[in-house]
């Protein structure tokens, strides 16, 4: 409004000023700017408003319209309520590379969301995986580190998908916009979707979510799971709008995640489980491509980055005050911790999409594109999805943290900034709930009417969460419900993780079979299958030994006969 | 003063360099070769302004003119050269100073920098000269003043890789000077104008076209030779691990440079482009040796333990994208070679002077000595990283600007696998890059062997070369004009 600055400027000074600052400065830092940055975009006028000549191209570096607009604002409110959770790290955390990760990571989103060609996408999607990974590499465990780097390799790897493709279209149709591309016969759109869909964690590709995430710092993670997929959500909503495929694809992914979240046991796992699930929703509305589905989709986006950061924000209090995570090692924190409770509570009751809550007035919307678009089968599967995700992160998660057994852990309550977090969420999720045409529904992208408060949606949601906690309450006293065990669930990583290497250095290869993580295997595939190389090239091989100068100058003339050969010959 | 311009360039640093030699000490040689490297660049600026403006600079020296003396022919190729040359040295000779004053003995340093102003003098002078006899003159100055330079490392395996450069080089000299010979026979001129006109006359009488070939085979090898194209690389990375910090970072940046530019010099205005590149077919030989270049020397140099070593082999590799920039015989090929002479320039000589800040410090720039200098050497190892991520073509840097110029040259024609072998060679370069980055900022370095962080008289020309490959990685718009318009004039063949 008054700046008119970029928005990832903001964020990025914030972000560099965060990692030189310290004490009350740095707390200033981290609320100020956010805030400033969000009224920087009220009133932004729709258009273009930054480009920049480079190497004989106009790059279009900002670029507002409604949906921009809308991620504009959302990512400005997750970093404000990030930050507010994080603000009491002590330099034992590594506060300065995390809060300064995080607002360059904050920064990226903005910069991704406001791009106004694909060159410029790709600069902030590349800078989206190289700051975030220092959100998981500030845990400081070994583990970690490996996740981190098996996530940025993976997130570096669609960056390259993105320019490649970028390129091939560029050269194919001289355009770098960000336009409908969808799935026209030519080969660079399935490469773009294969970019966007590793970083929508697609079915198949979703591994480095559920891997890397659980991995982070108590507060890195409730970043994570704000902007991330997100990005991606925007882009594909961009780019395939109304692609029939990704109907299927979005109603796979709220359906598959739903049988690992029953068996995990890492509850920060679970809930990287139930954030597939929701961007399930959002990928088959983008598929619909109606109006009022790709409504849906993005206000889902919204709200979901509010309540699975409010269940993050709760886990990760949990964690900060106990140290643990697994639904084995926890129970009956609801005395220590009552409002750390109540916020899980008000979190899984959104993504349970319970009337009154966030979740209902998003999801429902996405649900009701899909009958007036004529795909039953597809609304089957995604009121399945929307019962299992009541069933693993409403209330499994509150379940088995807070209340079930009761673990014999005392703790207290967490500190306040990261309360005034969860209640800054809480009172979103409420609001947005109830109130959804005054706040949410104002500044959606597309004219398309909906009222999600009539009989039909809220008769249908409820009965499907009664009969839902109705399941939950069978099995478990019939004793079915799997519990919860010290495990790890083998999922399509394990692929990349066990069976890879496993093929490659045949069975009796025990040793990589323990250390199978992506780096070492991919590592050790790239040695065994350069060991060959590796005699011609490596320290000693003939291409990289030292040559004594008699058959220097032997190269020299096989290459002068060669020439000859080759020029009086032609 | 402006009219001579071209011939002050060369004549002033020659002269000064014997005053180099002749003063003894080497801190009085040392401030006239700063003289020299910055009057230079000095010229060399004024040069590119005037070609810029006004075209081509034909200047005959002694008033000769041209097919009976000998001219200097300055057009926006050899201008943009010749600036790259100068700046290099002009960053370079502040550097030297801390770094010389270590690696070479003291009583060797007037010596050293007389060789250093000759070679810089000889590479200058190729760059400008319009003359094919007079190239192998200046070659030969420029190449036998770097043995010196590099036989004066304190490492004795310096001693045997001069010597076995001097040999190389040597034979590719002589190979450049019996080509020259076999073009002066068959066409009586030694003129690069003069034979750009007689070589079609003469091919066209029908007489001497197997002389021609010839001759454009044994310039081929010479100049392929000269500028470490696989598989003729083997002298370059003994040469450059071996050699002073100082002379690595400035021959890195600037000798291999100006035989590309001899490369572009004789098969494209010489020789002309039809003649090379339809008649001669040499970019069916130059893309398949500039591909394996690119990617048999960065495999190589992910194996490497020295990094001095690495980055040698590293720019081996370089040297395949610009040559594979080159061979695709378009304008936009050419310019991404052409940039890229630019650009690499920037990022080795960052990278080389931050090597030598480690060297100053360590002892030794084995992989397995910089564990932990993240933290004790923050703006060193800052500065390979600066380097790193444009050897690696981040946006941002200069090294993604040339790779982007070099794959939209690919995708032009339509070469959809040499575009992704690049990328390949990119990811590549990803990996010995982060090897170092590992091993610094990730390991833990032996409290007894803590180091401090370089003095400040080689931080800051690291650093200027580091902010520049930054600063023409954002704003491309000056080199990217300067090489479109030099590969304007080099290529003849409008697609």
């Amino acid at each position: 409004m008054w700046i008119d600055a970029p928005p990832f400027l903001l964020l990025f000074i914030g972000g560099l000023l965060a990692g030189v600052t310290r004490g009350v400065v740095r707390k200033a830092i981290l609320l100020v700017v956010p805030v400033l940055g969000g009224l920087n975009l009220i009133g932004m006028q729709e258009g273009v408003h930054l480009t920049w000549d480079v190497a004989g191209y106009t790059l279009t570096v900002f670029e507002v319209d409604r949906m921009s607009l809308l991620f504009g604002y959302l990512f400005h409110l997750a970093t404000f309520i990030g930050n507010m959770f994080a603000l009491h790290l002590g330099e034992e955390d590594r506060a300065s590379m995390q809060h300064s990760a995080a607002m360059l990571y904050a920064g990226s989103a903005l910069g991704a969301v406001f791009a106004g060609d694909l060159i410029v996408l790709f600069v902030f999607w590349e800078m989206l995986a190289l700051t975030s990974v220092f959100l998981i590499w500030a845990r400081g465990t070994e583990r970690s580190y490996r996740a981190g780097f098996r996530y940025l390799i993976i997130h570096v790897l669609s960056g390259v998908l993105l320019l490649s493709a970028t390129l091939m279209r560029a050269h194919e149709t001289g355009s770098i916009d960000i336009d409908q591309i969808g799935l026209n016969g030519s080969f660079y759109a399935w490469i773009f979707l294969l970019s966007f869909g590793i970083k929508a964690a697609f079915p198949l590709l979703h591994n480095w979510l559920t891997d890397a995430y659980p991995e982070g710092t108590a507060t890195g993670t409730v970043f994570l799971s704000a902007f991330t997929t997100k990005v991606a959500v925007y882009s594909l909503a961009r780019t395939f709008a109304g692609e029939d495929l990704l109907i299927y694809i979005g109603a796979a992914m709220t359906a598959f995640p739903i049988f690992y979240a029953v068996i995990e046991n890492d509850l920060r796992r679970v809930l990287g489980y139930s954030m597939i699930n929701q961007i399930g929703f959002m990928v088959c509305g983008i598929g619909i491509g109606s109006a009022m589905s790709i409504n849906g989709a993005v206000a889902h986006a919204f709200n979901d980055v509010i309540f699975k950061g409010l269940l993050f924000m709760s886990m990760g209090a949990v964690l900060h005050q106990t140290g643990r995570i697994n639904g084995s090692d926890l129970g009956g924190l609801y005395k220590s911790m009552p409002f750390t409770t109540g916020a899980c509570i008000v979190g899984a009751s959104s993504i349970s999409a319970f009337p009154l809550f966030s979740g209902f007035v998003s999801k429902s919307m996405v649900m009701s594109a899909a009958i007036y678009e004529g795909h039953e089968v597809v609304w089957l599967v995604l009121l399945f999805a929307a019962a299992g995700v009541f069933h693993h992160a409403g209330i499994k998660i509150p379940f088995f943290a807070f209340y079930g057994h009761d673990s014999g852990i005392r703790t207290t309550e967490a500190p306040k900034n990261m309360l005034i977090a969860m209640g800054i969420a809480m009172v979103l999720n409420v609001v947005i709930g109830t109130f959804p045409q005054q706040t949410l529904y104002l500044i959606l992208p597309f004219d398309a009417p909906y009222s999600p408060y009539d009989a039909t949606h809220v008769l249908t949601q409820t009965q499907l969460l009664f009969f839902g906690a109705l399941a939950f309450v069978g099995l478990q006293k019939t004793g079915i419900y799997p519990p919860e065990l010290r495990s790890t669930n083998i999922d399509v990583e394990w692929s990349y993780r066990k069976l890879g290497p496993w093929v490659v250095n045949g069975v009796g290869s025990a040793a990589l079979a323990i250390d199978g993580y992506v780096r070492s295997s991919v590592m050790a595939l790239v040695h065994g299958v350069l060991a060959a190389v590796n005699r011609a090239h490596g320290q000693v091989g003939p291409l990289a030994r030292s040559w004594p100068a008699g058959s220097m100058v032997f190269w020299v003339a096989l290459s002068l006969a060669a020439y000859l050969l080759f020029y009086l010959y032609r | 003063m402006s009219q001579n311009l071209p011939a002050l360039l060369i004549v002033v640093p020659l002269l000064l360099a014997p005053i180099a030699a002749l003063t003894g000490r080497w801190k009085a040689a040392w401030v006239v070769a700063l003289g020299a490297a910055w009057w230079a660049f000095g010229c060399s600026l004024a040069l590119l302004q005037r070609v810029r403006a006004e075209g081509v600079i034909h200047y005959s020296l002694g008033g000769w003119p041209a097919p009976t003396g000998i001219e200097y022919r300055v057009d926006l190729v050899s201008a943009f050269v010749a600036v790259i040359v100068t700046t290099i040295a002009a960053i370079s000779v502040p550097y030297a100073r801390t770094s010389i004053a270590q690696e070479v003995s003291e009583d060797r340093g007037a010596l050293f920098y007389a060789a250093f102003i000759l070679s810089m003098t000889g590479l200058l002078g190729i760059a400008i000269t319009g003359d094919v006899f007079n190239v192998f003159v200046f070659l030969e100055i420029s190449s036998l003043s770097a043995y010196s330079m590099i036989a004066l490392g304190r490492d004795r395996r310096a001693l045997t890789a001069a010597y076995q450069y001097l040999i190389m080089g040597s034979v590719g000299a002589s190979f450049i000077v019996i080509g020259i010979g076999l073009l002066y026979v068959t066409t009586g001129t030694l003129g690069m104008e003069d034979l750009s006109h007689r070589i079609p006359e003469v091919m066209a009488q029908g007489r001497g076209s197997r002389t021609i070939a010839v001759a454009f085979t044994f310039l081929t090898v010479g100049v392929t030779l000269k500028l470490a194209l696989f598989p003729l690389h083997l002298w370059l990375p003994n040469a450059y691990t071996y050699a002073p910090s100082a002379v690595t970072a400035f021959m890195a940046s600037t000798s291999t440079k100006v035989s590309v530019y001899l490369l572009l010099r004789f098969f494209f205005t010489v020789f002309g482009e039809t003649f090379s590149f339809v008649e001669m077919r040499l970019n069916m030989v130059l893309m398949p040796l500039a591909l394996v270049a690119i990617l048999a020397m960065s495999l190589v140099a992910i194996y490497q333990e020295n990094v001095k070593r690495l980055l040698a082999f590293s720019s081996v590799a370089q040297i395949g994208y610009m040559i594979l920039g080159i061979s695709f015989g378009s304008v936009l090929g050419v310019t991404a070679g052409i940039l890229h002479l630019f650009n690499h320039a920037l990022m080795k000589g960052a990278l080389f002077m931050a090597m030598g800040c480690i060297m100053y410090r360590v002892g030794s720039v084995r992989i397995d000595r910089m564990a932990g200098l993240g933290k004790q050497m923050p703006w060193t190892m800052a500065a390979f990283v600066g380097g790193g991520l444009s050897l690696i073509g981040v946006p941002l840097t200069v090294g993604f600007v040339s790779k982007w110029y070099l794959v939209q040259a690919a995708l032009e024609q339509g070469r959809w696998f040499v575009a992704a072998l690049v990328m390949v060679g990119s990811l590549m370069a990803v990996i010995y890059i982060w090897k170092v980055v590992e091993v610094a900022y990730f390991g833990r370095r032996d409290p007894e062997d803590s180091v401090e962080e370089a003095p400040l008289s080689l931080l800051i020309p690291t650093w200027v070369l580091v902010i520049a490959s930054f600063w023409f990685g954002i704003d491309a718009s000056t080199t990217a004009e300067v090489a479109t318009a030099a590969a304007d004039l080099l290529v003849e063949i409008v697609p």
